[in-house]
């Protein structure tokens, strides 16, 4: 097992000449899970990393590792591995790119051919970046992050630009990272990206935190709605009348508006109903996220405004 | 000790790209061709002085020493090359957006901007060894084709030389202050070329002209450079008395320089956010 050690923000504030790019953010990323960092493009996901991994002043307030700030980290690499941008130098080889950094890190060369086998890119391992695609690039930054076996993990956008499989790795791969201990911080604009990827999400926008917490409970007032089926729909109806649940007919059959499918069960297994389909709305997850970030969206320049609870059953 | 292998990094960086020899390889064709062509040029108007009086005004001062002239081709016309790759080595960074890598595996930007400082000291030494080690090969062979003195044999050539390879390691070092200062690398070059190509040559004739104008002009940095290497074709071309500073005291300049610079450099673009 890996000591992940938390990730923690507090009160961080960035602000490039009159436009705040991070207002008064606080959370903290707990290790052994994958955390989601989530909020359109401008919310200030990539500011508060940079931030948070010494390369951006901040305003105010503080981002460290367990307390400790990345530059006063002993042996960063070994600590925190983090993928910003997949920028190169076009001329050099992944294999070089990496001996450059082990080096100045001080860690065993060896770790190289290691971490290129790791994100499977070893066969292109000699050949210059230049004329890596996207997704190969990706990968090579993913494997500067694991040069030094680090606990935390800070990514932004790993799955940009990669193709349907890279993006089935990927997700098995963070999984698997935490699942070792690690902290794995993943931002993204997209929820539906890494929604089966995250066990946490901490949502933001326009440079304040709108939701932070388990994607379970996101998932719960996400989707406040229920679907039922029946093959007998007339004495479904009336179960759901008895129980006193609102519901409308769909395609697919009832749309029940409970949160709860056990309770829409119970209801069905009152009435004596056979049911054929029980599930939760599942779309309600990117309509959840989409009316956080835009909920903030909306006239709220109050700056005192602590950080928002919208009610997903308003959706 | 982070200091050494920051150091031991910037040296891979350099030598993983393909830059440091296309300057090398710039610097050993213009080196021998300005030498070699000039020391044929300079045998041939000593073995004719007749023929060369006609042709012009080339005439040369009497007890000048061609040999010194010749090799000296190395750092006077040559120090544009470790300076590109010092400022190259600031103004990549920037350029190919790796000052993130970078300062992540090394968060203490001031050993990063102190690891390039001295490699590039040391890289501009190899390139000072290269340059004149093209400018005595070809100058020399051209001597003696001519049947005259390569001076070979003079300590004073040999420490001619030991101090144009100092002055070429202090402008790879000039190379990284400018990086530092101007950290946008098509105007990083912008700069060096018209400088030493341009600005400078014009600035150290037109200093030459008066004594007051003169006293300054001995500290520009070509100037210090040919103080410090102690022989220089723009000592016959300027007009008027050559003021010269001590060699020492030419190096002391290109020094002060390079550290001014990076120093001012590292206090300001380097600080700045990576955004």
């Amino acid at each position: 097992m890996k000591s992940g050690i938390p990730i923690e923000i507090s009160g961080l504030s960035k602000q490039f000449g009159h436009v705040t790019a991070v207002d008064d953010l606080s959370f903290t990323v707990e290790p052994g899970r994958v955390t989601g960092f989530l909020g359109p493009n401008g919310a200030g996901k990539t500011t508060t990393l940079r931030v948070l991994l010494g390369l951006v002043r901040a305003t105010a307030g503080t981002a460290t590792f367990g307390g400790t700030p990345y530059r006063d980290l002993p042996k960063p690499l070994e600590t925190v591995g983090a993928a910003l941008d997949a920028n190169f130098h076009p001329g050099r080889t992944a294999r070089n790119h990496l001996k450059v950094y082990a080096t100045a890190a001080g860690l065993p060369s060896a770790r190289v051919p290691a971490v290129l086998e790791q994100v499977g890119i070893a066969e292109f391992a000699d050949r210059r970046v230049g004329g890596y695609s996207l997704g190969m690039r990706q990968r090579l930054s993913l494997a500067y992050t694991l040069l030094g076996d680090p606990g935390v993990l800070v990514l932004d956008e790993p799955i940009n630009g990669l193709d349907p499989e890279g993006i089935k790795w990927i997700r098995g791969f963070l999984q698997r990272l935490a699942h070792e201990g690690r902290t794995v911080l993943v931002s993204s604009h997209l929820l539906s990206e890494v929604q089966q990827s995250v066990d946490d999400v901490v949502i933001i926008s326009r440079g304040r935190l709108v939701r932070s917490g388990t994607l379970s409970s996101l998932e719960l007032d996400a989707a406040p709605r229920t679907i039922a089926d029946s093959p007998d729909r007339l004495r479904l109806a009336a179960a759901l009348d008895q129980a006193g649940l609102e519901y409308t007919e769909g395609r697919n059959g009832f749309i029940v508006a409970e949160p709860d499918p056990g309770r829409v069960g119970h209801a069905a297994f009152v009435g004596g109903v056979e049911l054929n389909a029980l599930h939760r709305l599942r779309s309600g997850l990117e309509e959840s996220f989409l009316s956080l970030v835009n909920g903030e969206a909306s006239p709220l320049v109050d700056d005192d405004s602590r950080p928002v609870e919208v009610d997903g059953g308003e959706v | 000790m982070s200091v050494l292998r920051a150091l031991g990094s910037e040296f891979e960086k350099v030598f993983t790209t393909r830059m440091w020899w296309l300057l090398a390889l710039l610097l050993v064709g213009y080196v021998a061709f300005l030498a070699g062509g000039f020391g044929a040029f300079l045998g041939w108007a000593v073995e004719n002085p007749d023929a060369a009086a006609n042709a012009g005004n080339t005439q040369l001062p009497p007890g000048m020493q061609l040999a010194p002239l010749i090799y000296s081709f190395a750092s006077s016309i040559g120090y544009v090359f470790p300076v590109l790759l010092g400022a190259l080595a600031v103004t990549g960074e920037f350029r190919h957006r790796t000052l993130t890598p970078t300062f992540l595996a090394e968060p203490h930007r001031s050993v990063v901007l102190g690891a390039k400082f001295v490699s590039e000291l040391l890289l501009g030494a190899g390139f000072g060894m290269i340059a004149f080690l093209t400018s005595v090969g070809t100058g020399a062979a051209a001597l003696a084709a001519f049947g005259l003195d390569t001076e070979l044999g003079e300590p004073d050539t040999w420490a001619l030389i030991g101090r144009g390879v100092l002055a070429m390691a202090l402008w790879a070092t000039i190379g990284v202050g400018l990086g530092s200062l101007v950290p946008n690398q098509v105007a990083a070059i912008v700069i060096v070329l018209a400088f030493t190509q341009f600005i400078e040559p014009i600035l150290r004739l037109a200093a030459s002209l008066n004594d007051v104008t003169a006293t300054i002009g001995q500290f520009l940095p070509g100037a210090a450079s040919d103080a410090l290497v102690g022989a220089s074709f723009y000592s016959i071309a300027s007009v008027g008395a050559a003021e010269s500073l001590d060699w020492w005291q030419g190096g002391l300049v290109l020094l002060a320089i390079g550290v001014v610079a990076t120093l001012i450099g590292g206090a300001t673009t380097w600080r700045r956010d990576v955004t």
